[in-house]
């Protein structure tokens, strides 16, 4: 009711009006108003710590003040360039093998004119999507399993061998690689729609002017899902800072660490682990500010582009 | 809907280009295409079918590498040795709960939001919706969040992952989309004119014309409560509240399953096949629910998907 009692110091009249006809619609969403105060302002007032002293005893808000001291730190210490580097690289290496993906299996599926077969490799693409990150990643640790494990024997045939769980160098091509299988029939459902709203007018044009079927795919297909492509690309590059904790975590081990080791992951382990609550959270913290400058810019461009952003 | 209507025009058209042009070069293309989506569809269903297939084999043909596209001798150990496993039924009745008191807190926690920001003539709504917005954007961070967490109380205890998470701004977004492009204005008019008041509209006109977005929020957070496991990981101490995930990832991932206490096991390499063999049924038998019914709702995915894409 923040906004009733805000309008009623200068205009009481309106608010009056505002709040009998929509007092309802304000009771409604009461609850949610609640929710965001506690689990998400309470946590960014709280973010604080990071410019104090942590002491359990005080409190956050009674901590002693220690500036920047934490935030110098991680700028100062050897970890910093390693996991900026290794989140970025991890990142960039999903964005520019992932994003590509998607739109090649749509562009392929629209060409297919049997429905039945159409809907079969949608169905089947589709679902490794709903299989758990503890589950991607344990497929991942049998079939690599130096000894059992199908892709590492077959891997062993052409002159791979070695455990490539072990090896930081594999850590990045398993990653993405997995992500590839897991998400691109999901991720290809956009680019779907949008071709299936494409004018056929345009293809019959393309055809009577001789244009094969590669030359309509260029001609017609592509420039119709430019916008979706270039929204998406977009959006997708806002994340890079912002990659997911779950799948790294559970992919990290002691040899691969040196590549494995991102922010998310850093944070967790500091903060949670090891107990340093200001510091871990002066790194969230710093993550958390580049992100949202990122995603804000990046929606920027997006909707000068597409006129679709995420809001 | 959307779907037939835009399927519809594209029959005649796949006619035309089938009679029209099939030149030689296109035929060689159209082989290509095959070829690239045959492989696409092998290479996504192969694992699929192995972890199957293995999961119904015995342990000796598991360790050995026999397997590789149908089972090898046959027989359910696996899966008898799944469901004796104490802590895989806790955590599968864990899960069970979060996906539904979850699924259901979020579900009313999402339309309680999207609703009065749906609303044009609700004069705060845009105000509210820049809170969420921002919210969505920037977050406190982890450590903040959980010293919020663990003073509510809320840590060690199955609350502790469902309110924090209570709603997801992005869902709200969706559904606050579908209320203001699906539900006429001339519909709350009408309703105001007979009297109808706001509480009223919510249950009595909105939420029944609103099963389809219903559907595709409760698939999402639903799909979200059974598969992650991080805040189980940070929030919960007492083995006996984890849910499925995190039991399986001690079980999967951190190998700590305790099978030397089965007097059968005579050598080490039977008792990794058993491992193993254990390892694959707990794969199927945990990702079972969502990949059984996928193929009935996937529709609503697709619906929710197109939903996100337009702005709001």
């Amino acid at each position: 009711m923040k906004t009733s009692s805000r309008k009623k110091a200068g205009l009481p009249e309106l608010a009056r009006k505002e709040w009998r006809r929509n007092w309802q619609l304000y009771v409604i969403i009461l609850l949610p108003l609640v929710y965001l105060v506690v689990f998400h302002f309470t946590p960014m007032a709280g973010a604080v710590l990071a410019f104090k002293d942590f002491n359990i005893k005080a409190g956050i808000f009674g901590s002693d003040w220690a500036g920047l001291k934490y935030f110098r730190q991680f700028f100062n210490s050897p970890q910093f360039k390693t996991l900026i580097t290794n989140t970025l690289a991890l990142s960039f290496s999903q964005l520019v093998f992932g994003f590509p993906m998607p739109i090649l299996l749509a562009l392929a599926l629209n060409e297919v004119s049997s429905l039945r077969f159409k809907k079969t490799v949608q169905l089947v693409t589709y679902a490794p999507y709903f299989i758990s990150t503890v589950v991607l990643v344990s497929l991942v640790y049998q079939f690599l399993d130096p000894r059992s494990g199908f892709i590492s024997q077959a891997l062993q045939q052409v002159g791979i061998t070695g455990n490539l769980l072990g090896m930081s160098g594999a850590f990045r091509p398993v990653y993405v690689l997995s992500g590839i299988w897991q998400i691109t029939g999901y991720n290809a459902i956009l680019y779907i729609a949008a071709l299936s709203s494409v004018d056929p007018s345009l293809y019959e044009a393309a055809t009577v002017d001789g244009a094969s079927r590669l030359q309509r795919i260029i001609h017609v297909d592509l420039p119709c899902i430019m916008p979706t492509i270039i929204v998406l690309l977009i959006l997708e590059s806002g994340k890079v800072m912002n990659i997911g904790f779950e799948k790294v975590f559970l992919m990290q081990n002691d040899m691969n660490l040196i590549k494995s080791e991102i922010i998310s992951t850093y944070v967790y382990k500091i903060g949670l682990v090891n107990a340093q609550y200001s510091f871990s959270a002066a790194v969230g913290l710093f993550n958390s500010v580049v992100n949202a400058a990122l995603v804000i810019t990046v929606n920027r461009i997006a909707k000068r582009f597409g006129e679709v952003g995420l809001w | 809907m959307v779907k037939t209507q835009q399927r519809a025009p594209k029959a005649p058209e796949a006619a035309v280009r089938k009679k029209v042009n099939q030149s030689t070069g296109d035929r060689v293309f159209m082989g290509l295409i095959y070829t690239f989506l045959i492989i696409a569809l092998v290479l996504v269903l192969y694992p699929l079918i192995y972890v199957v297939s293995s999961s119904f084999s015995s342990a000796h043909a598991v360790i050995s590498g026999q397997v590789w596209l149908f089972p090898v001798e046959p027989t359910l150990d696996g899966y008898l040795r799944v469901f004796k496993n104490g802590s895989v039924l806790t955590g599968f009745k864990n899960s069970f709960i979060l996906l539904f008191v979850g699924t259901s807190i979020n579900v009313v926690m999402t339309i309680l939001a999207a609703y009065p920001m749906s609303r044009r003539t609700f004069g705060a709504g845009r105000l509210i919706m820049r809170l969420f917005v921002f919210c969505m954007i920037f977050s406190g961070g982890l450590i903040p969040m959980y010293i919020v967490v663990n003073s509510l109380h809320l840590t060690d205890s199955l609350w502790g992952l469902m309110l924090p998470n209570a709603l997801t701004v992005y869902y709200v977004i969706i559904a606050r989309t579908f209320f203001s492009t699906t539900i006429p204005e001339e519909l709350y008019e009408s309703a105001y004119l007979d009297g109808c008041q706001d509480f009223r509209i919510l249950f009595s006109i909105v939420l029944p014309l609103s099963k389809a977005v219903i559907a595709v929020l409760a698939l999402m957070y639903g799909i979200q409560h059974w598969n992650s496991y991080f805040n189980s990981l940070i929030y919960l101490k007492s083995q006996e509240l984890y849910p499925l995930q995190l039991v399986l990832r001690n079980i999967l991932i951190q190998n700590s399953v305790d099978i030397s206490s089965v007097a059968d096991m005579k050598t080490m390499l039977e008792m990794e096949g058993m491992r193993d063999l254990l390892k694959y049924a707990l794969i199927v038998v945990s990702s079972l629910p969502i990949l059984a019914v996928y193929p009935f709702v996937q529709k609503y995915f697709v619906k929710g998907m197109m939903l996100g894409a337009v702005k709001g």
